[in-house]
């Protein structure tokens, strides 16, 4: 079996374009999802499911929202955290307020109520680039951190100042709240983050995706191929925090169950979803991925090795990953912006070649 | 031939040229206390290849910027299918049909050739958002229609075996060959071409001129273009305008404006007195 894409001609542009145009890759495509779908939820336990694959899930979903925005659009923004918190909050919001509501609609409503306040913070700009651009996003995820806080009514009054998820079911099995299974939020986390990753890719390959590349890579000229550069950052601003909305929602609701705004969604979170992005390759939904996964997985391996096999202290194995991280974070600005989603391109390229390299 | 009637002429080799299509009046640029232009007027005719020729910081490329928009300039009238045009954003001057190409390529180096010029049909291409987002009728349909067309114009500047190639990665010549293609997509009536054959070899210049005479040909495109290759633009151009520090010293056929004693002067350097 060879990697190849000869002898798999394309007879439509339609065929062309399709997301993975290699055969090979549409099998493993496959594979992946009838292991997701139909192998994992049966062997799920709480401890995978906490420590693995429903964090990886709603990562994802924030990895690519902040990919849209920053990998496709340009735009740099160290917000993220603050605007999970939007989608968390709004998701307590309406889940109390309309309990009769299915969990499904709040978790969308509340993407969408992210996005209208992703619009607002993202009107700058319009003005402003690059780092000018980082510190207002920072501006606003301090103010959207110190706003839940601060006003009462976001967490109903209650006296701890928390937001707790009551029990909420689809098609009747519990999604949150304490009676829970590991599977059905498994599950609910995949479906979402399945469509959602099938939206963003199809935004990112027409002509939206064309008009935030282009933004992205040269904005003069943009506007000469009549690229409306408002409407188009705000779109990108808009989409990418309607993803993120999302991803806190389901942080808070099914992942977390009760939050304390500066712990879940401080600075270290959109820190940690940018690293997702540049780790994992900036400007590619694969890379959202591999990012989520490893940023993940990573603390996971260093902790059962390190801490497990080895018997190290806890907070050293916690500082290994930070030289990790960091070192990885400047290994690849510096040598491959496009992450590993680049380097596994790479990979494909030579095997397509291979064994005649030329 | 009389170039100066208002109904249009025929060039000597015979091809039809119509009446104005863009005419600029007594623009003046400033930037601070410099002049960049200096109260010129001038016409571009329906089907004509148009010239703007004159020496290093003559003014070029800012009279262009003031056509497609970037500068506006503090004084003077841009007349456009016989309507004097409002203040407007370059994104607004694309949409009238108005495409250009840059002095220093700007093309977008993360994306392929093809969604490059892919970009060029931006403005054509409708479908909203949701639509987009779900993939389905009409965004794939635009999608195909207008791949179909970008693909015609792949064929036409002989670019296939580049499609798929990030353009970061071209050599400079294809570069600008893909930012004329990028520009074409768009169909535009008037094409702004800044210095397309700069740094190029005689070759590539071969294949530009021979590009920018089909495209003037085969699509009826208008084209005003910056040169400096004098062979070239004697060559291509119907009419030429000379500008000489911001000011307009010469406008004419070819072999006027090569015996005229003032573009003579000013390119053989004679001081300004
Ligand atoms: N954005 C700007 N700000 C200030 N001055 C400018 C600006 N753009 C152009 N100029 C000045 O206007 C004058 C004309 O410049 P322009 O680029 O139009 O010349 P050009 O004829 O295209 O020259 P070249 O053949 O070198 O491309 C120059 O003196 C230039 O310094
Ligand atoms: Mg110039």
């Amino acid at each position: 079996m060879f990697y190849r894409e000869a002898g798999d001609f394309k007879t439509s542009y339609v065929e062309d374009s399709q997301t993975f145009p290699i055969r090979f890759d549409r099998w493993r495509y496959y594979a992946v999802v009838i292991l997701a779908v139909a192998v994992v939820p049966f062997f799920i336990n709480d401890y995978w499911a906490n420590a693995v694959f429903v964090p990886f899930l709603i990562y994802a979903i924030a990895a690519i929202g902040l990919n849209i925005l920053t990998g496709y659009c340009g735009q740099v923004s160290l917000g993220t955290g603050g605007f999970m918190a939007v989608g968390a909050y709004a998701c307590y919001k309406l889940m109390t307020a309309f309990p009769d509501v299915s969990i499904l609609i709040h978790v969308l409503l509340a993407g969408g109520i992210t996005a209208g306040v992703g619009v607002l913070f993202g009107l700058p700009s319009l003005r402003i680039k690059g780092f000018y651009l980082a510190v207002a996003t920072l501006a606003a995820q301090f103010f959207l951190v110190w706003l839940f806080n601060k006003v009462p009514w976001f967490y109903n009054y209650s006296a701890s100042g928390q937001i707790s998820a009551p029990e909420r079911s689809v098609l009747g099995v519990a999604v949150t709240g304490a009676s829970a299974t590991a599977s059905a939020k498994y599950l609910f986390c995949l479906a979402i983050l399945f469509v959602l990753a099938w939206l963003a890719r199809n935004l990112t390959r027409g002509t939206v995706g064309r008009k935030w590349m282009a933004i992205r890579d040269m904005d003069i000229a943009a506007e000469i191929i009549g690229v409306n550069p408002l409407t188009t950052k705000l779109s990108a601003f808009a989409v990418s925090s309607f993803f993120v909305g999302v991803a806190g929602a389901l942080f808070f609701s099914v992942y977390l169950g009760a939050v304390e705004v500066g712990e879940a969604f401080g600075i270290q979170k959109s820190f940690l979803i940018l690293f997702m992005i540049i780790i994992g390759g900036l400007g590619s939904i694969f890379g959202s991925f591999a990012g989520a996964a490893f940023l993940v997985l990573l603390p996971v391996l260093l902790k059962n090795v390190l801490v497990g096999q080895l018997g190290w202290a806890t907070d050293l194995a916690a500082h290994v990953e930070l030289m990790i991280v960091g070192a990885l974070i400047v290994v690849f600005l510096i040598a491959e912006p496009h992450g590993m989603a680049q380097l596994w391109r790479l990979a494909k390229e030579k095997l397509r070649l291979w064994p005649f390299p030329h | 031939m009389n170039v100066a009637n208002p109904e249009g002429y025929t060039t000597p080799d015979g091809r039809r040229i119509g009446g104005v299509l863009m005419e600029m009046k007594n623009i003046t640029l400033r930037f601070g206390g410099v002049n960049a232009i200096t109260n010129i007027s001038f016409d571009i005719r329906d089907g004509e290849i148009r010239a703007i020729i004159g020496p290093n910081g003559a003014g070029k490329s800012s009279m262009l910027n003031v056509i497609s928009g970037f500068y506006v300039p503090q004084e003077g009238e841009v007349w456009f299918k016989g309507y004097k045009r409002g203040p407007m954003k370059p994104y607004q001057v694309a949409r009238l049909g108005i495409a250009r190409t840059f002095q220093n390529i700007a093309l977008f180096d993360g994306m392929s050739v093809l969604d490059n010029i892919m970009t060029g049909r931006l403005t054509m291409m409708k479908s909203g958002l949701l639509g987009q987002a779900i993939w389905w009728g009409g965004a794939q349909r635009e999608e195909t229609e207008n791949r179909e067309k970008v693909e015609k114009i792949i064929d036409f500047l002989e670019i296939q075996n580049i499609r798929k190639t990030p353009v970061g990665r071209l050599p400079y010549g294809l570069k600008k060959r893909v930012e004329l293609a990028r520009a074409l997509a768009a169909e535009p009536k008037l094409l702004l071409l800044d210095e397309p054959m700069a740094g190029m070899n005689v070759e590539e210049k071969e294949d530009m001129s021979r590009f920018i005479l089909d495209v003037n040909d085969e699509f009826g495109t208008t084209i005003a273009l910056i040169e400096h290759d004098m062979g070239v633009v004697m060559d291509l151009s119907d009419r030429v305008v000379v500008m000489d520090y911001g000011k307009k010293i010469g406008d004419g056929t070819p072999d006027e404006v090569r015996n005229n004693q003032d573009v003579i002067d000013a390119y053989l350097g004679v001081s300004h007195d």
